[in-house]
Parts: structure tokens; sequence; C-alpha cells
């Protein structure tokens, strides 16, 4: 097969299932499992396929005139462009889908909805892909906002809630938020740059020479702080990071691959591609690093004061996210791309595996589950794959995650102590610092979480585990599954070079011993917390180590440092007042005209009403009244004349 | 003799019958003055026609019609008299007011969204 | 003024004034009297104007049948005899206004239009015959058509003040007879 035809067989695979199922999924449930696994599983071993035979060379594209825009240079393209990027971010993508979708089999088996929630992820599965392999910004767009739908409606999966209505509609504001600049950056830079096509703008940058005179955006910063904002709505950057956290009202294999694999890190691989752009623009990379960090530590500090499983869970995908955007900000894409894999990876590992760890003990309170006794026993496969996935999150060696986070810390470095061209020293040392506090907090609440969930080691909990099924075989089979990578996957790094530009992704010795002592010292602490609450009053207090750790920064960290509130007063109340204020000039001036106009006529009929009296003889003087008012006018005229 | 005198004469005596028919109130008088009025109409025709030596004699017979068919309205016109006079128990004009407006109206809102109820079925 | 125009005056008021009583009377029975009074002046003025045959038939229909049967309506409706207050309705004023305008206009317009014309009334232009030949030579289809809508008239009053009661009945039978009566002039 040719390797093109399998690349557009990708993405359209899924797609092609998503509209079976939606046709047919409520006349032939039966159907819906095979359709909804198969084409997912096909379509990752065609991505795997697509990658081995890409192998790293030359980018593949091919590319068919879709529509014209009515500008002849800047027609739209069905592009692909398979570089090495490409290629593995969609076995990532294809990867995570195929097992949430097998995963879903078991986890939302007795759901009624579940037709529509398969077709709906496999059609999600196809925007992503789409993304992944498009060439033209235009389709890359249509597959951007196709996800963002996806997302509201399976966010809101359970819409019986009044919890996950109001999330659905809060992440598809707060991204539509994003996509408006998004999409005007997109349009000024196809128009700066003569073209939709992302690897014709990559190559216009990157290679002046081949190209005669050097070719240089006018507008750069501009167009870089547009496209972030839809970056930073997609892949939850502070600001727009506050969708994220509640999006997890969906169900968990959603939030597994939608809010922690794919679809968040749609924004990061956007970069990716585009860097050269944001390249030619320091003050954009300084503004990216600025939000990295910010979001890094803000969400590692939010995720130690939570609760709720999935919520400590999303706040360090905002986090793992921004370790991305840092080092996309110190010009490494390859770190970056690195930690997306590694990341989707163990991220769905994580969700997959706390989803069982819900379904076992119906609730996903750490507090609750901290009283919970013999939730180790009664999940062995979630307890385990658990903690290789935090394992992994806090960047311990040799898991995946200490390699790609590796990558990242030892990049920022790179940029901040050698002169990088391009790359503002600022921007590397932002990242450099921000990153370690990071690997500290991450270690910190990644063990916070084992602790609370698994951890007691003299048996003094009390309550047990209610009775409910456990993992079906198929989700502890998917846990494993998942596990692979995550143990393994960071072994990749002297092969990945060669599938992206070519740098170095071994980690180094100096940042490798902060990183991991960072890491350390979080665990430690977390745990040394943990143990003075555990053996002190656990009764009165909890054993809950994070007010310990954070002490007055407690209370604004487990409410996400009030982004919400900030939003509230900045967004939605000056909204409301706006809408409260066209409210009253609709009922006040607006309706006044029309309740005029119905009133007017109305008068005016109570005054013809009041003609028809009904007597015969009133009538008739009218009339003659009036012929002879009409007569003699007329006599007078003709006169006249 | 001068073509006024009959004619300001036919005038007068049509304007005597339009105020009769404007302010009688018995039915039966307001078609007297109706006779009148015809009248007057048919003394203009007859002077008209002697006027103007008409060979067909327009005028004339135009007034023998008119003569018949005042007859005849006077039938039908007493007969519905009667008939009013009958159910009603007057034949005063201006009590038959059943047609007139009433000062406040049924609201006919109801009728309107019973249409738009059975208009989507 | 020749001696036609001076009795066609005197005439003229009579009938004038007989109309006026006519329509302003208080008393229902003598309003038909002033009725007939109008009508016979107006039977005279047709004479003076030599349409002989015109006048004749005017106070045999209008005198001899109209006005009786306005006295059987006003009997029909038991008008009261004597004066009866409210003989006008309270249109009267807007009906004196728009009749004296009418008035008004009517004769502006008639003096305006034919202040030079006269009448020339040396050979008689109504006598019996040349109207009767011009009537059933010329206007015999509107005669034979004003005789079917005298029948239709006829069939419709009958239909109209037909009721069930036996004391209606003779009332209903006058009505016919004198419809047939009016038929029978067309």
């Amino acid at each position: 097969m040719n390797t093109t035809t399998a690349a557009v067989l990708v993405p359209l695979l899924p797609f092609v299932a998503a509209a079976v199922i939606l046709l047919t999924g409520r006349r032939a449930p039966g159907f819906v499992r095979p359709l909804a696994v198969l084409p997912t599983l096909t379509s990752a071993g065609l991505a795997i396929y697509v990658a081995v035979r890409q192998g790293g060379d030359e980018p593949i594209t091919a590319a068919t005139r879709l529509a014209a825009t009515g500008n002849d240079r800047l027609d739209i393209q069905l592009a692909l462009n398979l570089d090495g990027f490409a290629v593995l971010v969609a076995v990532l993508v294809a990867v995570v889908a195929g097992c949430v979708q097998l995963y879903s089999t078991g986890y939302l088996s007795g759901d009624p909805r579940y037709p529509s929630y398969a077709a709906l992820v496999s059609l999600f599965t196809a925007a992503m892909l789409l993304v992944v392999y498009a060439d033209d910004l235009i389709v890359l767009l249509v597959g951007w906002e196709v996800m963002g739908v996806c997302s509201y409606f399976l966010v809101g999966h359970y819409w019986e809630t009044s919890a996950a209505r109001a999330a659905s509609l809060k992440a598809f504001l707060v991204t539509k938020l994003g996509d408006v600049p998004f999409l005007i950056g997109i349009l000024a830079l196809a128009n700066e740059a003569d073209t939709f096509r992302i690897s014709v703008i990559v190559g216009k940058l990157t290679s002046p020479l081949a190209e005669g005179p050097a070719f240089e955006l006018s507008h750069p910063t501009l167009i870089a702080l547009l496209l972030l904002a839809g970056v930073a709505g997609k892949s939850g950057q502070a600001p727009l990071h506050a969708w994220l956290p509640d999006a997890m009202a969906g169900p968990t294999p959603v939030s597994a691959l939608i809010h922690a694999a794919t679809m968040v890190a749609a924004g990061v691989y956007f970069v990716a591609r585009l860097l050269p752009v944001f390249a030619s623009s320091t003050a954009a990379l300084l503004v990216l690093a600025l939000v990295a960090a910010v979001t890094m530590l803000g969400s590692a500090l939010a995720a130690l004061a939570q609760d709720d499983i999935k919520r400590v869970l999303a706040y360090s995908t905002i986090g793992q996210l921004a370790y991305m955007t840092g080092a996309l900000a110190v010009a490494d894409r390859d770190a970056a791309v690195f930690h997306l894999l590694t990341h989707g990876a163990f991220k769905a590992l994580l969700f997959l595996a706390a989803g069982v760890l819900i379904h076992t003990a119906g609730t996903g309170s750490l507090t609750a589950m901290s009283r919970m006794r013999g939730l180790k026993r009664r999940a062995p496969d979630a307890y385990w794959t658990m903690t290789i996935g935090l394992l992994a999150l806090a960047a311990i060696p040799p898991f995946a995650g200490f390699f790609s986070k590796e990558a990242v810390i030892a990049g920022a470095e790179h940029a901040a102590l050698d002169a990088e061209h391009g790359v503002p020293a600022a921007a590397g040392w932002i990242v450099l610092v921000a990153g370690l506090l990071t690997a500290l907090l991450t270690a910190a609440y990644a063990a916070r979480l084992w602790l609370l969930a698994f951890h007691d080691p003299v048996d003094s909990r009390t309550e047990p585990v209610p009775v409910s099924e456990g993992a079906s075989p198929v989700m502890a089979g998917v846990l494993w599954l998942l596990a692979l990578p995550t143990v393994a996957l960071g072994a990749a790094y002297p092969v990945l070079p060669d599938w992206f530009d070519g740098g170095d992704l071994a980690p180094t010795l100096l940042t490798a011993l902060l990183a991991t002592g960072a890491a350390l010292v979080g665990g430690l602490a977390a745990y040394a917390a943990w143990r003075s609450a555990y053996e002190g009053d656990a009764e009165a207090t909890g054993v809950d180590p994070a007010p310990a750790l954070l002490r007055g920064l407690h209370p604004h960290a487990a409410a996400g440092f009030h982004a919400d509130a900030a939003y509230a007063a900045a967004v939605v109340r000056p909204t409301e007042a706006a809408a409260r204020l066209v409210r009253f000039l609709d009922g006040a001036v607006v309706d006044t005209y029309v309740r005029a106009a119905a009133a007017a006529p109305g008068l005016l009929g109570t005054a013809a009403r009041r003609a028809q009296t009904g007597n015969v003889q009133t009538y008739l003087s009218a009339i003659v009244a009036g012929t002879l008012v009409l007569a003699v006018v007329a006599v007078l005229v003709v006169a006249g004349e | 003799m001068h073509l006024l005198y009959p004619a300001v004469l036919a005038a007068l005596l049509f304007s005597t019958g339009l105020y009769g028919v404007l302010a009688r109130r018995n039915a039966i008088l307001v078609l007297m003055s109706v006779e009148l009025m015809l009248a007057a109409v048919s003394l203009n025709l007859v002077a008209f026609d002697v006027w103007l030596r008409d060979a067909m004699h327009s005028g004339q017979v135009l007034t023998l019609f008119l003569i018949a068919l005042a007859a005849a309205e006077i039938g039908i016109g007493l007969a519905i008299v009667l008939l009013v006079y009958r159910t009603r128990g007057t034949s005063a004009i201006d009590q038959l007011r059943e047609l007139g407006e009433s000062a406040h109206p049924a609201p006919d809102e109801p009728a309107a969204e019973r249409t738009t109820e059975t208009t989507p079925t | 003024m020749t001696g036609q125009e001076v009795v066609f005056v005197i005439v003229g008021v009579v009938v004038l004034g007989a109309a006026v009583r006519c329509v302003t009377t208080r008393e229902l029975v003598h309003a038909a009297l002033w009725l007939v009074v109008a009508l016979g002046g107006l039977a005279v003025q047709y004479l003076l104007l030599t349409a002989e045959f015109v006048a004749w038939v005017q106070v045999l229909i209008y005198l001899g049948s109209v006005v009786v049967l306005l006295l059987f309506g006003l009997m029909l409706t038991r008008a009261p005899i004597g004066p009866s207050p409210d003989a006008d309705s309270g249109n009267r004023p807007v009906a004196l206004a728009v009749s004296l305008a009418s008035a008004a206009a009517l004769v502006a317009l008639v003096v305006d239009a034919f202040r030079t014309s006269w009448i020339e009334l040396d050979r008689p232009h109504g006598e019996s015959g040349p109207v009767g030949e011009s009537l059933f030579q010329n206007w015999v289809l509107p005669f034979e058509a004003l005789s079917v809508l005298l029948l239709a008239a006829l069939v419709g009053a009958i239909v109209v003040s037909r009721t069930r009661g036996n004391e209606q009945r003779t009332e209903q039978r006058t009505e016919q007879r004198d419809g047939q009566r009016n038929g029978g002039v067309g």
C-alpha cells in the first residue's frame, strides 16, 4: 500500500465509522462496538505503518485543490504533510484512541447513549488525525473546530447533571474565546506568506537562501500572539486554562482521550509545526515562556490542593502541557513533541486507571478514598498501573516521563547558558527555573495522590470499599497495554531524533541530577507531611499532606487561584450586565415601538368603531354629506378649469 | 316657461325628502320621504323632457317606470317594515342597531391561538 | 312672467309647503295626508308642463294606491292617532344641515346651469297618444322587464311578510292584492 493512501485512510476510517454509527447506532446497537473499535484500531495500525514507512526521511507531501478563495495564490488545498512529528503524533493519537475505545466498551457498557458516544469519539479521533496530518491551515482549522465541538458534546455526555452542562458550555466558550484570534492569526499569516500550506510557510522561513531574497513576516509578533491565543485555549494554558479542570465532568475515557492525550496536545503540536513563525519573534517566545512558567507553577500548586482525583490529573495535564510550551519557548520542538508523546501515554494511563479506581470506590474524592480500606487489593491493576503512571509523571528514572522532561529542561538550560540563535536567554532561564520548581511540586502531588489513595502501612483505615463490579478484563488489558510505553518509551530517546529535527534528546548529567533531586525532595516532603498527618490526629484533620505543605496558599490553590472568580468578574458579570442592559433596552425601548405600532391601529380602530353605531340614518347622513362635498368639489374644479 | 321653476322646485322637493329620510324615526315616514324624493326626480324628468322636446318621450316614459318602481318599492318596503315590527315590536329606525359595533368587542385572540395550535398537526 | 309661470309658482309653493309639513308633522296620519297634497300638486305641475298622461298616472298610482298602502302600513304598525312626540329621531340637526346644504348646492347648480333656458309650451308634448306609441314602440323591452321586476317584487313582498298565524294571513292577502294592483298598472 502506498504510504500516502495509508495516511489518507488513517483519518478517514474513524470518520466513516462515526458516520455509520450515527446513522445506524439506534437501530443496530449490536454493531456499535465493532464499528467503534475496529476502524480505530485499524487506523492505529495504519498510522504505525505510515510511521515506519516514513521513517524520519524527507517529509512526504501530497495535495489536491479543495476550494478557491477568490485569491488565486491562496487556494485551500487538502494537503498532507507526513514528517516525523506528524507520523509519530498520529501514532500516539490513534493508539490512545484505540485504547480508549476498547476501554469504553467496558466502562460505558450499560450506558444508553453509548452509540452516540462512540460515534463522537470516532469523529473526534478523525478530526485530531486530520489536524496532525494536515498541511493546509484551513483544513487544520476544520479539524481543530470539529474537535472543539466533539469535546463540547463529550464533556456534556452526562447532560442530566448541571455540572456537566455548565462544564461543556464553559469548555466550548473558553476554547472559542481563543479560536477567534486564532482564525484571525491564520488569515494574517496566510496573507503575509501567500499560502495556507504549513510546509511552504516553514520552508520560506527556515531556508531563505533557497528562496532567493530573505523572507520575513512583517508582523511576526502580532501573528504569533494571535495564534498563541488559540493555542492557549486549546492546550489549557493560562489564562485560558479554566475550562480543563471543569471538563472532568465528562466520562473518564473522554478525559483520558481528549483532555490528556490528544486534543489539548493539538495546541502544542500546532506550535511545534509552526515553530519558525514563533521563533521569528523574540517577544512571542518570551510571552510563551512566561505563559508556560505561570501555568506550570500555578497548575502544580493547584493540583496539590485538589480533592477530586480527576481534577488533580487535569491540573497536572495543564502543567505538563506547560512543560511542552516551555520547550517550544526555547525553540526546542524535539523535546516538546517527545514530552507530548510520553505524556500522552502516561496521562492516558493515569486517567484510565483513575477511571477504574472511581468505578471501584464509587467516588472520585481523595478524602473519601483515604478512608477506604483495601482499595489496593480491590483494584490491583489500577494500583500498579497508576503507580507506574505517577512515577512517570514525577519524572523518576527510568520511566518515560523522566527522559522527556529531561529533554525539556536540558533544552531550557541550553537556551539559558549558551547563546542560542534567536532564543532569548531570559526565556531559557524562566523555563529552567519554573521547570525545576514544578518538577518538585509535580513529585509532591503525585506522591500525595498515591499516598492518599492507596498507602496504608498500618491498616488504620476503617471504611470498607463499596461493593461494585471491578474492572473488566478489557479495561485491565488496556491499562497494561498503556503501561508498556509509559515504562519503555523513554528508552526511545536515541532513535527519536531520526524522526525529528535531529537534536539531542539524551539526558545531561547536571539537569538530570537537578530535576531528579527536585522530584525526590518533593516526593519526600509530601511523604513526610503525610506521615505526620497520618500519625497525628487523622480522625480530626484527615491525612491530607497538602495543607501542611502549602500552608496559607492552600485555600487559594484549592480554588484554582480564583481563575473562575476572575473570569466571573472580568467577563461573566460584564456580559450579564450587558445582557441585562440589552434586555432592558429591548423591553423598555424597542418593545415600546412595537407596542405603539399595535396600539395606534387599536386606537384608530376604537375611533372608527365609535362611528359604527348601527344607526342607519347616521350612516346615510355621512354618505350624503360626503357625496355633496365631493360633488361641490368636482363642480368647483370643473368650473375652475 | 322658464326652466328654472320646475328645476328649483325639484331641487327643493328633493332636499325636503332628504331631510325626511334622515330625520324621521318611523320607518313608514321614511318611506314617505323617499316617495317625495322620487317625485322630485320625476318632476325633473318631465320638465327636461318637455324642454328638450324629445321625440322618444324618454323623460315621460322613465317617469312612468319610476312611478311603477316606486309602487314596487313601497310594497317591498312595507312588507319589510311589517316583518320588523312583528319580530321587534317597533318600527323606529334608530332602535334597530343590531349591526352596530358594541362598546367592548369580544377579544378574538383565543380563536387565533387555537388555529396556531392546530396548524402544526 | 306668463300666466302659466304664475300658476306654477303658486302650486309649487303649495307642493313645497305640503312636503315640508309631511316631513315635519308630529301626527303620522297627517303626514300621509300632506303627502297626498304634495303629490297631487305635482300632478297639477305635470299638467302645466303639458305632460297629461304622466299627470293622470301620477294621480292614479300615487294618490290611489301608494298613499293608501302607506296608510295601511301605519295602521298595521299600530301608529298612534294624534301627535306623537318622538316622530323625529335624534339625527334631526344633522339631517337639517345636510338637507339645507344639499338644497343650496342643488339650487345653486341648477340656477347657474339653466338661467337662460325656456320651455316652449305652445305645443303639448305629453298627450296619451304619442306617449303610448313611444312606450310600446321604443320602450317595449324595458316595459316588459319592468313587469318582470314587479312580479319579483310581488313574490318578494309575499315571502317577506308571510307568517304562520291566522290573523296575519288577512294582512298578507291585503298586501297581495295591492301588489297585484300595482303590477296591473305596469
